[in-house]
């Protein structure tokens, strides 16, 4: 099975945005969870947890823009307008372009919004 | 922040008008897109983004959490029953204090709660304080509260708990750091009326299987502790004024003032008698 499509009509790229933003929200509250659970066996702060969150954060939203930039792309960088709602390939394509655009828009804030907390919040429950 | 939601609401209804308006001329697709994109997409998610920010600054502050190093500072202990609240205050320098359904707190001071239940679930709130917290049988929960200014209060239980649930609720009293302290170490003491006529009442008539008064023999921990409650704010958690003649109704009839009240009547003993256990306990300052 190949993880990358190689048919250019599929909906995996309309997917991409959102399945970032749930693993980096799961990498960002499991990995909190478990540090402080296990904090007294390990030898670092949780200012190295706050780096990391930072680090996956730009990864992900990394990910998001490149996505972004795809979506564009297929969309055909707003030459055409919606509603892309013609029963042709054509319109398919723009159609899934402009969605993935749109999702990719929504996973950028959201991850921004989950990586807001570690700005705040400087240790663990005591 | 009431000003802001003015905004917005005022914003919103304008929009509305504006698009239910008789109509003059016909937007462009363009205008529309751009109204879309900026009012429905780029501003609120802007405006969401400086409430997180702001919410999420405010947070340090009611979680239950100090820095390392940081000198513990009071920590309550507040236990739901039906339907009363067993209070237990933890002072950093000194033994617990038990009291209940009352709970005093100093100004300016991060205090720490620790919320249980021994029956079901029960909810703390002091809504001029903070949030709400659950409590939960077998699970301590705890939250933090800083009381910005002094006065008296009022918490109410926020999860349905029973027949008197809505009969449960307790005063809260913010003071002066110093007289906070003065009075927790009177609480602490016996109350200089427990020794008076009446006493030998209440402990005859078997008061004290259930209820406590600190400097006597009565040590029952199934009710609310009573050492000093002539001095509290409200009797029978929240619901009475503490006055001789309210305590008296008490004693005969809990069941009535408070349906499914676990205390049993006490009607059956001669009314003088009543009224002087009852004199006895609003002398307990």
């Amino acid at each position: 099975m190949r993880i990358l499509p190689k048919e250019i009509e599929t909906l995996w790229t309309l997917f991409t945005a959102p399945v970032v933003w749930a693993l980096h929200f799961l990498v960002c509250y499991v990995g909190a969870a478990i540090y402080c659970a296990k904090q007294d066996a390990v030898d670092f702060g949780f200012g190295v947890v706050r780096a990391g969150i930072g680090a996956v954060t730009v990864a992900a939203l990394a990910m998001i823009v490149l996505s972004a930039v795809l979506a564009w792309r297929q969309w055909g960088f707003g030459t055409y307008d919606p509603p892309h709602d013609d029963p042709t390939p054509h319109d398919r394509r723009r159609f899934q372009g402009f969605a993935t655009l749109l999702l990719s828009g929504l996973s950028f804030i959201a991850v921004v919004y989950t990586a807001m907390a570690a700005l705040m919040i400087s240790g663990c429950f005591q | 922040m009431a000003i802001a939601g003015a905004l917005i609401w005022a914003a919103v209804i304008g929009t509305l008008i504006y698009a239910t308006r008789e109509r003059r001329r016909v937007q462009s697709e363009h205008a529309a897109g751009l109204l879309i994109l900026w009012g429905g997409a780029i501003i609120p998610a802007l405006l969401l983004g400086l409430l997180l920010g702001y919410a999420l600054w405010l947070m340090p502050d009611i979680r239950p959490w100090s820095a390392p190093g940081e000198p513990a500072g009071l920590r309550i202990e507040v236990e739901g029953e039906q339907f009363w609240w067993r209070v237990r205050y933890h002072p950093a320098d000194g033994p617990p204090v038990d009291a209940a359904n009352e709970i005093r707190l100093p100004v300016g001071e991060r205090v720490e709660f620790t919320l249980t239940s021994s029956d079901v679930i029960h909810s703390f709130w002091i809504p001029v304080l903070g949030g709400k917290m659950d409590m939960i049988p077998g699970r301590t929960n705890r939250l933090t509260l800083r009381a910005a200014k002094t006065g008296t209060y009022r918490g109410p239980c926020t999860e349905f708990c029973g027949t008197s649930h809505a009969l449960m609720a307790f005063s809260v009293v913010v003071m002066e750091p110093d007289a906070f302290r003065d009075w927790l170490a009177d609480e602490a003491r016996p109350s200089p009326g427990a020794g008076a006529p009446g006493g030998e009442l209440f402990i005859a008539n078997g008061c004290p299987a259930c209820h406590t008064v600190r400097g006597t023999e009565a040590t029952g921990a199934v009710g609310p502790d009573l050492s000093h409650v002539g001095s509290r704010e409200t009797l029978a958690a929240g619901i009475m004024p503490v006055d001789v003649e309210a305590i008296a109704s008490f004693i005969s009839k809990p069941d009535a003032i408070k349906p499914g009240a676990q205390m049993p009547a006490f009607g059956m003993l001669p009314e003088a008698d009543i009224a002087a256990i009852a004199a006895y306990l609003e002398g307990l300052k």
